[in-house]
């Protein structure tokens, strides 16, 4: 059963009322079936209704939602042969992050992506998708190889950010995070972001200098939570909602302000709701991008990763 | 206000007041300034003229771009580049506009980082130095394409990089945008390093945020200044999470060299002498930048 989020409450008690009806209409022995009809036309509509009109906050809380696809899903239906590949070879393997090859439509790529848990343990385990050092380094060492192997890396971004904690400073988590930006910016084979869930700040940002990045519908990318930008701005975390208005953080937000390249569709209600249909969809989005960038060279992926990046950002020359 | 206060967002305080060190309280018009540190009193012309450093304590008072140019580069070597660009409210941000508007006032500079052509003792160097003054140094649209150009140009003219940083991270009224400034900045200092070029980052008080977790942290040589703050997390998020109590030094200069992230500590007295034995040792010998 999923958690019910404030934005489909309409939806859903409305959904409650008709089962209620149909049960009190078989005990009861009565034909409501007219009302009951229309009940479920007017429900039908609502849905429709609601699920346009998400807003940004609504957005979040399904970027949040427990059951969401995580990366590890996502390969499981969209690659074939996938083989996980551990380790930073220096310190140890961090969880939050996986990675490995695997076959894209008969294409040996490579697959980096931040892993939640969907139980308490498996999220202490993977410290909530939350990497340290040592995830970005190992997200870096199999970059490295892909360029060395001339296979194309798609990354998937999925974190609320990277671990604030006293080990992560120890080790250079802004080193870590810096080094994987830069290293990025010269690897000589296609990369492709995808942002699935969370996109939180410099965490979500060092799987992301690609060549294309993609969102899905309802996730978000942002440089600070709306929680953590609403104790600033109205010094009060409840007003994150506000926040996540002001602060454009939606898919939509991004394709404005010219950062992203394509908005990948959801699922009605969002990706929870149907993992298949939603994995198919990805797909079809991933096949085309890639088809596009393997025709370019690559001086020339390299070149317009360059360009792409250099273009990001609003100011008036005078 | 102590020093762990300082990369702490606080719901009482404003935001404006996240930067603001005792140093600048204690360097009014007067002729007298206390350290901040030690409360030794110093004859303020005599610690300018000690690069305001505390002859006691070796407390280090922040600089302004200017004066960290003044002290750094040859005298009047320095040209500025960029001052044409002016900060937008991309976010529409309440009191964004003004808020610069005052800094701008405040600072002389038209954003948080000052950048041009200068010469090191006669070697040509391309330079951006921060200014915490200014929004606290925080980095948006304007101060991630100042540093991306300056780095350009540093490529074109195939001369060294030198970078001294002091902000507070990502600029928040730009959101997403901000944060993309330090991939931005990243993929100007990978070309300029693919061409042989040599880039020096200077990390002075505070460094923190998406610039420490960009440009500061890829210098081919990682320098920084006594006792700065220099750390990704802020101390109170981290205090928080890990629910312990961290070790006073946490996220000083003197811990990340401690911890291997730093290839040495230089004292501001020192600073000029020291970076250009560097770019001397690059310039001369095996590779030539010149």
């Amino acid at each position: 059963m999923s958690k019910l989020m404030a934005f489909e409450e309409p939806v859903v008690k409305l959904r409650e009322k008709i089962v209620e009806l149909k049960t009190i209409a078989t005990e009861a022995e009565v034909d409501m079936s007219g009302e009951i009809e229309k009940l479920e036309s007017r429900l039908q509509e609502l849905e429709k209704n609601v699920y346009a009109n998400m807003e940004p906050w609504d957005r979040v809380q399904v970027a949040r939602h427990a059951e969401r696809p995580t990366t590890l899903e996502y390969i499981e239906r969209i690659f074939d042969d996938f083989i996980e590949l551990h380790g930073d070879r220096t310190f140890k393997d961090d969880a939050s992050i996986v990675g490995g090859i695997a076959s894209f439509n008969g294409q040996a790529i490579t697959i980096i992506g931040h892993q939640r848990g969907k139980t308490t343990k498996e999220n202490i385990r993977r410290n909530f998708g939350m990497p340290h050092p040592e995830g970005y380094r190992k997200a870096l060492r199999l970059m490295k190889q892909a360029e060395k192997f001339n296979r194309p890396i798609i990354c998937f971004i999925d974190t609320k950010g990277a671990y604030p904690g006293k080990a992560a400073e120890e080790r250079g988590q802004s080193e870590a995070i810096a080094r994987n930006l830069f290293e990025m910016a010269g690897l000589r084979v296609p990369i492709i972001s995808v942002v699935i869930g969370e996109g939180g700040s410099g965490g979500a940002l060092a799987l992301g200098v690609a060549n294309q990045i993609l969102m899905l519908e309802n996730a978000t990318y942002s440089v600070i939570s709306p929680e953590g930008a609403a104790s600033i701005l109205w010094k009060d975390a409840s007003y994150a909602k506000q926040a996540a208005e002001a602060m454009k953080i939606t898919a939509l937000d991004l394709k404005q302000l010219e950062i992203i390249d394509g908005i990948i569709p959801e699922v009605a209600g969002g990706a929870h709701k149907d993992k298949e249909q939603q994995a198919i969809i990805m797909k079809e989005y991933i096949t085309n991008t890639l088809n596009d960038l393997n025709k370019e060279s690559a001086e020339q992926l390299v070149e317009n990763r360059y360009t792409k990046f250099k273009n990001i950002g609003q100011y008036i020359e005078q | 206000m102590s020093i762990r206060d300082l990369f702490t967002i606080s719901r009482k305080k404003n935001t404006d007041n996240i930067t603001k060190r005792e140093d600048e309280k204690a360097f009014p018009e007067g002729i007298v300034t206390k350290c901040p540190k030690c409360k030794m009193i110093h004859v303020t012309k005599e610690i300018e003229k000690n690069l305001k450093v505390c002859t006691k304590c070796q407390h280090h008072f922040s600089l302004t771009a200017e004066e960290r140019i003044a002290c750094f580069l040859d005298k009047g070597s320095f040209v500025s580049m960029d001052d044409h660009l002016q900060t937008t409210n991309p976010l529409n941000f309440p009191a964004y506009v003004e808020k610069i508007e005052i800094d701008k006032k405040k600072t002389g500079l038209n954003e948080a980082v000052l950048t041009g052509v200068g010469a090191l003792k006669g070697m040509q160097v391309v330079v951006a130095v921060m200014d915490s003054h200014f929004r606290m140094g925080s980095m948006g649209s304007v101060v991630g394409e100042k540093i991306t150009r300056a780095v350009e140009k540093a490529t074109e003219l195939r001369v060294p990089f030198i970078i001294f940083t002091a902000s507070g991270g990502a600029r928040m009224q730009e959101g997403v945008l901000s944060l993309m400034q330090m991939a931005k900045t990243s993929v100007a200092l990978k070309r300029h390093s693919e061409e042989g070029l040599l880039y020096i980052s200077i990390m002075t008080h505070p460094t923190t945020g998406g610039v420490s977790a960009s440009f500061a942290s890829i210098g081919d040589y990682n320098i920084a200044e006594p006792q700065s703050l220099i750390g990704f997390a802020g101390r109170r998020v981290i205090e928080q999470t890990v629910r312990e109590k961290l070790p006073d030094d946490f996220q000083t200069a003197e811990f990340l060299l401690d911890h291997g992230q730093l290839d040495a500590i230089f004292n501001r007295l020192e600073m000029r002498d020291k970076i250009a034995t560097i770019v001397k040792l690059h310039v001369q010998g095996g590779v030539s930048h010149v």
